[in-house]
């Protein structure tokens, strides 16, 4: 305790007084360039923002529940626009799931994944000071955290948030015509991920300069942890793929602001027919899922590096087959960047280029099947300690293992035909990115929390809280694959309706 | 405020349990317990949990398996679809003994390893060979995997059969209408500027485009004659506005007249016979199909659940998909052993407020029972229904500046099916 505060006295003498000035509330708290403050500010948002998400699907899911029936506390949450007499309105309704969606994958799971432990773990793990640029740092959280409150503002706006699903395709998301939420909720929508991805693209290259140039004496590439492989790797898809859906958006707000013809051609809606011609909506998907795919990663990576670095931890062994996993990481990391056109066999693209993407999709399975047989052999003779982390993070490869095999049916292409767009693919993704990332990041949290707070979270409540999140996981998501299977088409908001009549 | 109570019942039961385990840690320091090490015992139950929860796991799978089976929506009812549904069957069956084995292995090894006293954990950081296997097998998996699914894809997408009967599949939001090519099995060409409330399908013909200029020549001339009007006071703004949609009206007027110079009548006569159809799409059985999609507003997505076909309807470009029924709508009644089954065909693309109504019924009829249908269909052909009513769009253009509204539409077309819809809109 001596020698350490000694050492950082002796170190940062010379700017110790000013430091001392500058440290007042708002510069400790919240304009902080402390890579440990931001990841807990990252943190606090992307929980927040999740249970505004999680709040989004609850209202939803009472309406699939109880369809048409009168819930008098929906009114109470929504008014008499959205809920009238207590049900839920049927625009409300998708403008829920959209935000729903879009909050669930862009804010908590990559705000809260990435931004968080990349930010805690990353300078700590390398021996770095702090990030790169403490600055930079500080404005990827502000942006992010500016990006947020957008998004919950158009939750309020008059004509209601976004409704074209958290895809938004156009020429849905370009018609305010077509549904009333592509009004000013898709433009708050809009601008709110165009901040969001310059927010995360200056912390994505504060994060790749960081661990390319601040790795302490000795800590070479090949040494490092593997929860910083993920999170270096996570960074380069981040700063390769966002600006794609950054220029997709921005090609969008022209479409919808200025009169041009990207992603419109030949339409009549309402009572208006448009004089656009020459574009293509493909294009939007195109350019959309060329995000879309690596963000799966983005997601994923984060927490499967952390669960390396966890379960190796718990189970008293060295992680088993470290250069395989770094392979694995890398091998994923390139293969999503070319695999997005499986999102998209059933627009009308051509079946050659469908070929392709189904070969390069199932691809992925064997780097993620090489990732799981390690976990599973790490587990093989420990000595394994049941921490709540520890838990969190087998439920994570166990989830990555059920929800992964599905993928290989969707990545099919001539399967896809029959499921595309059912509750199957729900399923399929709530499990393997949804489940899988959030139990990532409750390990994560589990693992790391005395570091980051000084104190450790309840071991007991831990394990309650493991058990309860487990099986509710696989009780909601297992059947949805059943429910698909039989036909079911997501973003319905009544089964028992037969015909519009 | 029943099913808010159910849900204060569960939050205040998670907040009870989250209180007991409180009181429980705090008795533990009191007995001066370490509160953060993980006994034996803690970590025993755990390693049990684990075990038991795989059982929960699999037992749910398998219960659900059995109840539902990976096909709930009964059998095929497309030649293509039993394709399908043979590969669906054999990807299952090695997804299903991968999902086994590896969480098989995850939960077992979690249980068996759990902390011994005495007992060390193996040093064991890699072993080329194992990561070989498991490089290797899976890899020979997928190969075989890649090599059905794309030789299926190939076969689902590759042009239909010369005999195939061509039907165009026209979506909005929200409704389906069906036009099918007629005698000579050529669809007529569309333009969508020459969608009016006669042609809703935006069918080209010589007719259709003098008709389509009329109407807009009607239109212009009316703004024309409000803004020079000097009579009314106009505010600016509203000047601007009627001067931009009196601007898009002409552009759109030039483009007819290019249209109308550049007409040849002789494709007329594919359009001519073109039966449109609405409420449902009549097959016949053992008959190959070769379905066109278009849409005129945003995308929809054509899903036949039972004949295991999909494709998105895309405005601006055609799409297609072709499927042989197989089993007649009678026949499948018997199957399912329910009087009322009906075939569907759904929109699977998120479009709006009434997506989830937007289906159109499918009736699979025998060789003779289709051919009787088809007889009776012969008057409705789109010369004759279109000559008969060839002056109706006149009448569309005393309503306020939208004749061809897509909303308007089908109020006239006797379903009234978007009618009510578009009165929620407004309030």
């Amino acid at each position: 305790m001596g020698s350490h505060a000694h050492d950082s006295h002796d170190h940062g003498h010379a700017h110790h007084e000013e430091h001392h000035h500058e440290e007042n509330f708002v510069s400790k708290y919240i304009f902080s360039h402390d890579h440990k403050m931001i990841g807990k500010q990252f943190l606090m948002t992307a929980v927040f923002m999740g249970l505004v998400a999680m709040m989004l699907s609850i209202l939803f899911r009472i309406q699939l529940a109880w369809p048409g029936e009168s819930s008098d506390f929906l009114n109470l949450f929504l008014g008499d626009r959205w809920a009238p007499k207590g049900i839920l309105d049927q625009n409300m309704y998708l403008g829920l799931v959209t935000i729903h969606g879009t909050i669930m994958v862009f804010f908590l799971l990559t705000g809260g994944l990435s931004g968080t432990f990349s930010n805690i773990l990353i300078p700590l793990q390398l021996g770095a000071r702090d990030m790169a640029s403490g600055f930079l740092n500080m404005l990827s959280y502000w942006f992010f955290f500016i990006s947020s409150v957008l998004m919950l503002i158009s939750l309020f706006v008059e004509t209601g948030p976004a409704m074209a699903g958290w895809t938004v395709y156009p020429p849905l998301s370009a018609l305010p015509k077509a549904v009333p939420g592509s009004g000013l909720g898709m433009t708050l929508w809009l601008f709110s991920m165009a901040i969001f991805i310059a927010g995360s693209l200056i912390g994505s290259l504060n994060y790749i300069v960081t661990v390319l140039n601040l790795r302490t004496k000795g800590m070479t590439m090949t040494r490092m942890p593997l929860t910083i492989w993920a999170f270096f790797v996570t960074a380069i898809l981040g700063v390769l793929s966002f600006p794609v859906l950054l220029s997709a958006a921005l090609l969008l707000i022209m479409d919808r602001l200025a009169g041009t013809s990207f992603y419109l051609s030949d339409i009549i809606v309402g009572d208006e027919m448009l004089s656009n011609h020459g574009g293509s909506p493909i294009l939007f998907q195109h350019l959309f899922w060329f995000l879309g795919h690596p963000e799966v990663y983005i997601v994923l990576l984060p927490a499967l590096g952390l669960s390396s670095e966890i379960i190796a931890t718990n189970a008293r062994k060295p992680i088993f087959g470290y250069k395989a996993m770094i392979g694995s990481i890398l091998a994923i990391g390139f293969l999503s960047f070319i695999v997005w056109g499986h999102h998209m066999f059933i627009t009308g693209m051509n079946p050659f280029l469908g070929s392709v993407f189904v070969f390069t999709t199932l691809l992925i399975a064997i780097p993620s099947a090489v990732k799981v047989f390690n976990y599973i052999t790490t587990l093989w003779k420990g000595s394994l300690v049941f921490t709540p982390a520890m838990l969190f993070a087998i439920g994570l490869v166990s989830t990555f293992i059920t929800g992964g095999v599905t993928g290989i049916i969707l990545a099919d292409s001539a399967l896809d035909i029959a499921i595309h767009d059912t509750y199957f693919v729900v399923a399929h993704f709530h499990i393997v990115m949804g489940m899988s990332a959030v139990l990532g990041m409750f390990a994560g949290v589990y693992h790391w929390f005395p570091k980051m707070y000084g104190r450790m979270l309840n071991t007991r409540l831990g394990y309650v809280h493991f058990w309860i999140t487990i099986i509710g996981a696989y009780g909601v998501f297992f059947p949805m694959h059943f429910v698909g299977l039989a036909g079911a088409p997501r973003r319905y908001y009544d089964y028992s309706v037969q015909r519009l009549r | 405020m029943g099913k808010l109570g159910i849900l204060l019942v569960i939050v205040l039961g998670a907040i009870a349990v989250a209180q007991l385990v409180r009181v429980y840690e705090h008795s533990l320091k009191l007995k001066k317990t370490g509160e953060h090490d993980i006994n034996d015992r803690d970590n025993n139950l755990n390693a049990w949990l684990m075990l038991l929860f795989m059982i929960f796991q699999f037992g749910g799978f398998i219960y659900l398996m059995l109840a539902y089976g990976w096909t709930g929506r009964g059998p095929s009812a497309s030649l293509e679809g039993e394709e399908t549904d043979w590969l669906l069957n054999l990807n299952f069956v090695i997804i299903i003994a991968i999902f086994f084995l590896t969480n098989f292995l995850l939960f077992y090894f979690s249980y068996k390893y759990v902390r011994k006293p005495g007992v060390r954990a193996t040093y064991f950081p890699h072993n080329n060979k194992l990561e070989m296997i498991w490089t290797v097998v899976p890899a020979c998996v997928l190969a075989v995997i890649i090599i059905l699914g794309l030789r299926s894809w190939n076969n689902l997408t590759s042009p239909s059969g010369d005999g195939a009967v061509v039907i165009e599949l026209y979506s909005k939001q929200f409704d389906w209408t069906a036009r099918y090519a007629g005698e000579d099995n050529v669809l007529g060409k569309y333009d969508y500027k020459l969608t009016t409330g006669t042609n809703e399908l935006g069918i080209l013909t010589a007719k259709t485009i003098e008709d389509a200029i009329v109407e807009r020549e009607k239109k212009v001339n009316a703004i024309n004659k409000l803004l020079s009007n000097a009579d009314t006071v106009l505010s600016d703004s509203l000047v601007e506005a009627q001067e931009f949609t009196l601007s898009h009206n002409e552009r759109i007027l030039r483009s007819l007249y290019q249209l109308k110079q550049n007409h040849n009548k002789e494709v007329d006569k594919n359009a001519e016979d073109d039966i449109i159809v609405k409420g449902t799409l009549v097959l016949c059985v053992g008959q190959e199909y070769e379905f066109n999609f278009r849409s005129m507003d945003v995308i929809h997505s054509a899903y036949f659940p039972h004949f295991r076909a999909q494709i998105n309807t895309v405005p601006g470009m055609t799409t297609r998909t072709k499927f042989t029924p197989s089993i007649t709508t009678a026949e499948m009644r018997e199957i399912k052993n329910d009087p009322k089954f009906k075939y569907v065909l759904m929109c699977n693309k998120i479009c709006g407020k009434a997506h989830y109504k937007m289906k159109m019924d499918i009736e699979v009829l025998s060789k003779a029972e289709y051919a009787a249908w088809l007889a009776g269909k012969k008057k409705e052909t789109f010369k004759l229904k279109y000559g008969i009513a060839p002056a109706e769009g006149g009448d569309d253009m005393a309503k306020e500046d939208g004749s061809n509204s897509g909303e308007d539409m089908p109020a006239e077309d006797a379903t009234g099916e978007a009618a009510p819809i578009k009165k929620e809109d407004e309030i």
